[in-house]
């Protein structure tokens, strides 16, 4: 079954890592991404560019409406996804803990729908 | 009901099979009689249901492959069953105390399930013993069931490191269930006992399923000692009768053996320092083995108390370890401790026990304060009956 891996972390609190840090991250996703692939896991993953570069669009009446970032002011936001292809929820959980973000942040597990 | 669910992968498919075999069953034995093994025939009959569902969905899937996704968990019966059914295999019932109290599912949830699966409750008795609507109740487990094949929750006994972890996670319900029973925090009956009785039977069979478990046999030992004073905890009129003044010639000796067997058994192949549970237990069997409150060895619970309180650092452990001191090393010993426990100021035990270590030193009114304070806390009117009646006692002798 494939699970949506959906990564919330605090985009305010990101941006004031310092560089050292950030490549901390960085290789941390890096080493995560390559064993996933490595166990035939890895179905896609992207990393998103912050809610500061985020637009949300709505159609009420055949109008589009646009507004600037995300509608919920929540601290923790979408920063990434990973799809993964795993046996069950028990080893989905098992990656999703693996996941940096999960360390500071939270990993959301939801499974794809097959239609 | 365990093999059926491990072979459907669905709660509700092997439901349905089973009620199905049971209107099968009531139209054949009213023909034929009984036959030998009603539990093996109605088994089969069972498994027949869902080898025709098995077959009815494929041909619903062939025909409409938009609808597939509903059948995610399905397992194709036929080719699993004659391989590995044996009615009841013990490996299916563990699998699925595990899947029950999955930590993905809501406790309250996994409550729910694990009486309506694994105990031998029906959802309308579990909605009465929590006092919830039956549609409630019903929409709890069907909410639990669906986010089980849908996210596909595993029906296996957790492997290697995650076992630890998820062993105390069906620990911590099977004693949910019994304290729900134990201390109603609703409800003007203290104690249910069919929620008593289910808790029992589930920490009896995780015994029976995981033997070299020692922490199974400790849990089991507690609700079984615990359990055994129920005849003695309340009075004809309700109310609440605390250990030591309780007629211990009421207490079920049956229980109580069992469970000072349970903690005598040697410890296993790679014996573990009891954990918390067991704590408790031996605890609890202390007050077990005395005859009379006065040969309570309070100086043994003292030392179980900080040895507990290594695993559980929390205020109540400190608080019950003041009590034992109180009564093995003092009065006033067992106050000052207490007086330094600063975090309890909300808990209504915490001011009743400062009350009656306070009445106990003739201190009536700090110990009419105290039970004042603590009635101002409790919530169950069983104990709030009991506090008065202690608060009614010193305020008669100032």
């Amino acid at each position: 079954m494939i699970y949506a891996m959906l990564i919330y972390t605090d985009h305010a609190a990101d941006a004031q890592a310092s560089p050292e840090q950030q490549q901390a991250i960085m290789g941390a996703y890096y080493g995560f991404t390559n064993e996933v692939k490595e166990k035939n896991l890895y179905k896609a993953g992207e990393a998103l560019h912050p809610t500061t570069a985020a637009t949300t669009v709505r159609v009420r009446d055949g109008k589009t409406m646009t507004t600037d970032g995300p509608f919920a002011e929540t601290k923790e936001q979408l920063g990434g996804f990973y799809l993964l292809d795993c046996k069950d929820l028990d080893e989905a959980i098992e990656y999703a803990a693996k996941i940096p973000g999960a360390s500071h942040g939270s990993v959301e597990v939801r499974p794809i729908v097959i239609w | 009901m365990a093999s059926l669910i491990r072979l459907s992968g669905s709660f509700d498919l092997a439901e349905e099979a089973l009620q199905d075999a049971f209107i099968l069953a009531l139209r054949a034995w009213t023909e034929a009689g009984v036959p030998d093994n009603p539990a093996a025939w109605i088994t089969t009959a069972a498994r027949r249901k869902l080898i025709d569902a098995a077959r009815r969905e494929r041909t619903r899937r062939e025909k409409h492959p938009a609808l597939r996704y509903e059948s995610a968990a399905w397992q194709d019966p036929d080719t699993s069953f004659e391989a590995e059914f044996s009615p009841d295999m013990p490996d299916d019932r563990l699998r699925l105390i595990f899947t029950c109290c999955h930590p993905a599912l809501h406790i309250e949830a996994q409550i729910a399930l694990t009486l309506r699966t694994l105990g031998g409750l029906t959802t309308a008795e579990i909605a009465r013993s929590f006092l919830l609507p039956e549609s409630t109740l019903a929409q709890r487990l069907v909410r639990a069931k669906n986010k089980i094949r849908d996210a596909r929750i595993p029906y296996e006994v957790p492997s290697g490191g995650r076992l630890a972890e998820r062993l105390s996670a069906v620990q911590a319900v099977i004693y949910l269930i019994f304290n729900e029973g134990y201390t109603a925090s609703s409800g003007s009956g203290l104690i249910r006992g069919d929620l008593c009785s289910e808790a029992i039977r589930l920490a009896r069979l995780l015994c029976e399923l995981m033997p070299e478990e020692s922490e199974s046999r400790g849990l089991l030992a507690l609700l079984l000692l615990q359990d055994s004073r129920r005849a003695a905890r309340v009075n004809r009129e309700g109310e609440l009768i605390t250990v030591e003044e309780q007629d211990r010639s009421l207490w079920n000796r049956a229980e109580v053996d069992e469970a000072l067997g349970l903690l005598a058994q040697p410890a296993g192949r790679e014996p573990k320092a009891p954990g918390r549970y067991e704590l408790e237990a031996r605890i609890a069997a202390v007050h077990a083995r005395a005859a009379t409150p006065a040969e309570t060895d309070w100086r043994a619970i003292a030392r179980l108390y900080e040895e507990l309180s290594w695993f559980i650092p929390s205020a109540v452990v400190a608080l019950n370890q003041a009590v034992a001191v109180a009564m093995s090393d003092g009065f006033e010993t067992g106050l000052a401790l207490m007086d330094r426990i600063g975090e309890l100021d909300g808990y209504y035990l915490y001011h009743s026990a400062r009350a009656d270590l306070l009445r106990r030193l003739g201190r009536n009114p700090e110990a009419a304060a105290a039970y004042q304070r603590a009635l101002a806390l409790v919530t169950n009117p069983v104990e709030r009956a009991y506090l008065t009646r202690r608060l009614e006692a010193v305020q008669a002798v100032p």
